[in-house]
């Protein structure tokens, strides 16, 4: 599933989010190169997941373990807290049940890392406002093609996570490559946060 | 006469590797030696560590690729696969293709002569399985000077074998290539195998598995549980497409000769098999099918425990329209890998074409062997 605008813009984030030697399960793993990255840079390593036979192509020239599955069917093939964390890069917005994905990702890791963009950056509602469906380098689709069915901004992702009972351990806020910590569900266009499930 | 193929291994010779010492099985039974005939591609490199074993299917043999001569129509029956630039390259792999104990294509097996008795084995010939199949495979790569297989490959039983080999040998292996495998038979895919082996048991030929002595062979039984086995190695997709309720003459005959193309294509798979095929060697073989359980000898029976001592790499491929060995059961396999946190990747190849799509050409699955045969040689001397 290859919905993301900059696909490198967050990998740094992500690696600085996650522990030396993690054992990591990467969904939506795309070519595999997040957890190539995250293996040179944090020496961790784990699986990907991936529904597309082009995608289970690459991660296998890439070196990476992948899974081909749908994800949108959970994660049954994963025992109940195997991975320190599992990271769900821009395909929130573009997954069917988002519920059952996030509950499924905090079952199977203690801590998970999810990153989307923010609807709610004010490019986007300039463009709502002026009577359009937001396109930006991070949304770059027209209404009748974007894969993106579920869009939120930070403030709903934050509601959601209080009705799963989901802790939010932290959260890092960017524009182009740069943290944004004025006004960020205004100023930032892409949302990294690193979330726990409560008992 | 073929083409002249680049992509082809050529002419190949099959060789024979003989064993004097004793085999015990996994059954308590011994034979006293045996032999092996098997076929090699590709060059063994200075370091002995480019070896792949490609292990054969119920129906399978030693001649994996290539012709037995200018004038040979028909290639190994993995010749798409194995070969010069081929997904596995048998210009940087030496490719081992072995027939198994018990089999009918020149290693010992039920039609061979019983030195103690100067008559074939027939039913004497002890009943083998998966482990000793893996043990005699061993034997070979002893006597072939290989400590260490880069890959060891095997689809269907060939994957069992593969899969056993990381368990048995977890350190004679580097990598194991598990395609449309099971890691073990289900009620209904047992329940399939008896009634094949009912059909041979039942031909008034059988003569209780001595009938080398009679003349004859039980030709029909053995039709019968190869056009059974042949029905579900097909999905039912690739049979209404490719048959569909066709018939021969074009209107109802009411008679029972041939009138659906399906029974003609059935049939003509039948006879040539039972041709060409040892029906004490399909009984031997459906019978190693069934046995096959590496969960067999454990207190809680779980796979996850069962693959713990296995170190290789894995790539696990099975194919959507497969019910014989369905992905579900791939799936199994690769949970219990996951388990175990070994490195693993697992295709689900869409294929039309049933459990057999596992020996055919496919370019994506091609591609993904490929890669991932590639990735085995950067991490060569490893």
């Amino acid at each position: 599933m290859n919905v993301h605008a900059d696909h490198r813009a967050d990998f740094k984030t992500i690696a600085e989010l996650i522990a030396d030697g993690a054992k990591v399960l990467d969904l939506g793993c795309g070519d595999g190169s997040l957890l190539k990255y995250l293996k040179q840079t944090r020496q961790a390593w784990g699986y990907g997941v991936e529904i597309a036979d082009e995608k289970i192509l690459a991660c296998t020239k890439n070196g990476v373990n992948v899974i081909q599955t749908d994800l949108e069917t959970g994660l049954s093939g994963f025992e109940s807290g195997s991975f320190d964390y599992v990271i769900l890069s821009q395909t929130l917005q573009a997954m069917k049940h988002t519920e059952i994905v996030m509950r499924e990702m905090l079952r199977v890791a203690k801590q998970a890392i999810v990153t989307f963009p923010n609807f709610g950056y004010w490019r986007h509602r300039m463009q709502v406002v002026s009577g359009h469906m937001p396109v930006s380098p991070n949304l770059p689709y027209q209404w009748y093609n974007t894969p993106n069915i579920h869009l939120c901004t930070l403030q709903d992702f934050e509601a959601f996570c209080a009705t799963l009972n989901v802790r939010i351990l932290q959260r890092i806020v960017m524009h182009r490559g740069q943290q944004v910590s004025f006004m960020p569900n205004l100023l930032g266009s892409l949302a990294v946060y690193r979330v726990e499930q409560l008992s | 006469m073929h083409s002249p193929d680049l992509t082809s291994v050529g002419i190949v010779t099959p060789q024979t590797a003989r064993f004097e010492q004793r085999l015990t099985l996994r059954s308590g039974a011994v034979l006293a030696r045996y032999e092996l005939v098997y076929e090699t591609y590709g060059q063994l490199n200075a370091e002995k560590n480019n070896a792949v074993l490609v292990c054969h299917a119920l129906s399978g043999d030693h001649h994996v690729a290539g012709y037995y001569s200018e004038q040979d129509k028909r290639p190994g029956w993995w010749d798409n696969m194995i070969g010069p630039g081929k997904p596995i390259d048998t210009e940087r792999f030496f490719v081992i293709g072995v027939n198994n104990l018990g089999g009918c294509h020149g290693s010992t097996g039920p039609a061979s002569i019983d030195p103690a008795t100067n008559k074939p084995y027939g039913a004497s010939f002890p009943v083998v399985t998966v482990d000793d199949w893996v043990e005699t495979q061993a034997q070979l790569a002893d006597y072939l000077g290989i400590r260490q297989f880069a890959a060891v490959v095997g689809g269907s039983l060939g994957g069992m074998q593969a899969l056993q080999w990381s368990i048995t040998y977890p350190e004679q292996l580097r990598h194991a290539l598990v395609i449309a495998a099971a890691p073990k038979l289900t009620a209904q895919n047992i329940a399939f195998n008896d009634v094949a082996r009912q059909a041979i048991l039942t031909d008034p030929d059988f003569h209780g598995g001595d009938y080398y002595a009679h003349g004859v062979t039980p030709k029909r039984g053995l039709r019968l549980a190869r056009m059974l086995g042949h029905i579900t190695y097909l999905s039912d997709d690739v049979m209404g497409s490719k048959f569909g309720r066709l018939l021969r003459s074009g209107a109802f005959q009411f008679n029972y000769e041939v009138e659906f193309e399906i029974e003609s294509y059935l049939r003509y798979q039948g006879d040539k098999f039972a041709e060409s095929f040892d029906a004490n060697t399909y009984l031997l073989m459906t019978k190693a099918l069934d046995y096959f359980d590496p969960t067999h000898h454990q207190e809680d029976a779980s796979l996850t425990l069962a693959l713990k001592p296995a170190s290789a790499k894995f790539l696990v491929v099975a194919f959507t329209t497969d019910w014989r060995f369905a992905p579900e059961r791939s799936r199994e396999i690769v949970k219990a890998l996951l388990d175990n946190e070994r490195d693993v990747t697992y295709a689900e190849i869409t294929s039309s074409h049933g459990h057999d799509a596992f020996l055919m050409v496919d370019p994506h699955y091609h591609e993904l062997v490929r890669a991932y045969m590639n990735r085995i040689e950067q991490g060569g001397a490893a």
